[in-house]
């Protein structure tokens, strides 16, 4: 079994909005796989269903070889998840939290003790056990969560948002910390993700939009799938981003597309071609920028859109994390 | 790999964790105690006097003051609170906090119940006990005799009183529900149920209204359990009280249990 997360087919709908409207994906065993997407786009609503916390409407999903909806239970067993809320008691101890989450998963004695030791170590927390959680930063309690995630050795550990509320120290120690539980213990992770930056560090990224699967592949991938470099153009109220794109579709036969109001071009030769259209539309053109491709190039070019919020899903977070950003 | 649909390892660390909690919030502990000892000297002191039913209050009683009448309705409101505030805690914790965990664990329905229904008596009885400390100024003997009597009465009011507060807080989405439901729900049975003032005998609303509230049987255990005196077996009533007390207890756990089981996979 090379696969340890099977997605096909998934739908899940909320009233009339279609958060998960039949997505595909295969995530491979001991893979670092970004699930990338604005909010309300439906990772959301993926991640609860991997997670045995929701029920799709249809399409099934695996996690470890076992279904999630017939077998809840087996996959529980092998899946560890840290949610963007915390979920540790911040009135115990690192240790007491260790010890009660492994509890729920049966653990107890000698085994529950060699097993806090090997999960602290892993994430550098071994001397850092006393202290309560209430009063540790938020980067030390997202790593003190994935040690309790990691008690149970999950084949697949599951990661919604981890790097919500931390500072950019933080988020490298968190990326640091994944990339050493795949690489010493070959623990599958899946992670979901509206930071680009962080979907640009995954193998394989996978960009949800409008509860679809837009993308998929390494950061690599995608990004040179863009051909070249790309060049966004501001353009004057006279002319009109739309007909500045069709007139420079008719001189150059290069493909331009609007979006949001800039004229959007992707070239090998970005440079020259941004020479030779300043040269061309001196009025018509306010402002010239060119860019490597980012991801958010690659979101832009295959959904047409700006990656900014959507609304397809309930807002699962809590009244005072409704804005992420 | 471990066999799946956990009970009592993970209850027992609910249990803890709720029992660790409390110990380290020293305002929860002043808040569930002090809040029903005010009431009780003060609606007791105020109220005691004009009190209309001295016979009611002599025979339910044998010191006869209304003091001593209010003081066992007291102890099952110092628990309704306890148990209030140790179950409240499930409707944030769900969404955000240590119970997230708990659901994508693979547990038996049961265990969250269990846990949370250990821990919430476990903090009621330790609650009460303290305060039966000042049943002698009420002019009420505890002895070994009534402790033995009062314990298992206290036991079941508390798994009672937990009980209808996670039936409560569990399909709950916010705390501010739980205290609207509180004020109309969970108020009004505990003055129904002879803790305020002795319930009517034979007929009326008054009187059905203290016959089917679980919680007057309780309130009858406990107040049994002080009127004990050695020698003479239990005293009337207790029994009774115990047993529905327990039965109804029961009911609030199976149908917890099955919330639990269906709220899980709910969205």
């Amino acid at each position: 079994m090379i696969h340890a997360i099977v997605v096909s087919e998934l739908v899940k709908a909320f009233g009339e909005r279609r958060a998960l409207d039949g997505i595909s994906l295969e995530v491979r065993r001991g893979e670092l796989f970004c699930l990338l997407g604005p909010n309300g786009g439906g990772k959301s609503t993926l991640f609860r269903i991997l997670a045995t916390l929701s029920l799709p409407d249809s399409g099934t999903a695996e996690i470890a070889g076992h279904d999630v909806v017939a077998s809840a239970a087996e996959v529980r067993a092998r899946l560890g998840v840290v949610f963007q809320s915390p979920s540790l008691d911040g009135k115990l101890t690192i240790l007491e939290n260790l010890r009660c989450g492994g509890a729920l998963y049966g653990l107890t004695g000698a085994e529950l003790e060699s097993r806090i030791a090997e999960a602290t170590k892993a994430l550098n927390l071994t001397d850092r056990l006393h202290d309560m959680v209430e009063t540790l930063s938020g980067g030390l309690q997202r790593r003190a969560e994935i040690a309790k995630c990691l008690l149970i050795r999950p084949e697949v550990l599951l990661l919604d948002e981890p790097s919500t509320g931390l500072d950019p120290g933080a988020r490298l120690d968190l990326w640091a910390a994944l990339e050493n539980l795949r690489s010493q213990h070959g623990v599958t992770a899946l992670c979901t993700t509206h930071l680009m930056e962080e979907a640009a560090r995954a193998d394989r990224v996978g960009i949800v939009s409008a509860g679809k699967l837009v993308a998929l592949g390494t950061p690599q991938e995608l990004t040179s799938a863009i051909g070249g470099d790309v060049i966004s153009l501001g353009v004057s109220k006279e002319t009109g981003a739309d007909q500045l794109a069709k007139l420079i579709m008719s001189k150059t036969g290069i493909p331009a597309t609007v979006v949001e109001g800039e004229v959007r071009i992707e070239h090998v030769e970005a440079y020259s071609l941004a020479a030779r259209l300043a040269g061309e539309f001196p009025k018509e053109i306010t402002s010239l920028r060119i860019s490597r491709p980012t991801l958010e190039d690659v979101f832009i070019a295959r959904t047409g859109r700006l990656f900014a919020d959507e609304d397809l899903e309930p807002d699962m977070s809590a009244p005072a994390k409704k804005k992420k950003h | 790999m471990k066999p799946t649909r956990l009970l009592w390892t993970p209850a027992i660390a609910f249990w803890w964790r709720d029992v660790i909690r409390f110990l380290r919030q020293r305002n929860r502990i002043i808040g569930a105690l002090a809040t029903p000892l005010v009431f009780w000297l003060l609606v007791g002191s105020g109220f005691g006097p004009s009190f209309r039913n001295p016979g009611a209050i002599a025979s339910a009683t044998a010191a006869g003051s209304y003091l001593a009448y209010f003081f066992p309705g007291t102890l099952v409101l110092i628990m309704l609170f306890t148990a209030i505030f140790s179950t409240i805690s499930v409707i944030e914790d769900r969404r955000e906090g240590f119970l997230q965990g708990a659901l994508v664990a693979p547990l038996s329905p049961a265990a969250i119940p269990l846990g949370k229904f250990l821990g919430g008596t476990t903090l009621a009885v330790l609650q009460a006990a303290l305060f039966c400390v000042l049943a002698p100024l009420a002019g009420l003997p505890i002895g070994w005799h009534q402790a033995a009597l009062l314990l298992p009465a206290l036991i079941v009011v508390g798994f009672a009183m937990t009980g209808m507060g996670f039936l409560v807080a569990w399909p709950m989405d916010s705390t501010q529900g739980f205290h609207a439901i509180m004020n109309i729900f969970l108020m009004p049975l505990w003055m129904m149920s002879g803790a305020l003032f002795p319930m009517p005998v034979g007929t009326g609303w008054l009187y059905w209204a203290g016959a089917l509230n679980p919680v007057s049987y309780g309130v009858t255990a406990i107040r049994s359990a002080f009127a004990a005196t050695t020698g003479a077996g239990l005293p009337s009533g207790y029994l009774t009280g115990i047993v529905v007390t327990a039965l109804f207890a029961s009911v609030m756990f199976a149908i917890s249990v099955s919330l639990v089981a269906k709220r899980s996979r709910r969205n």
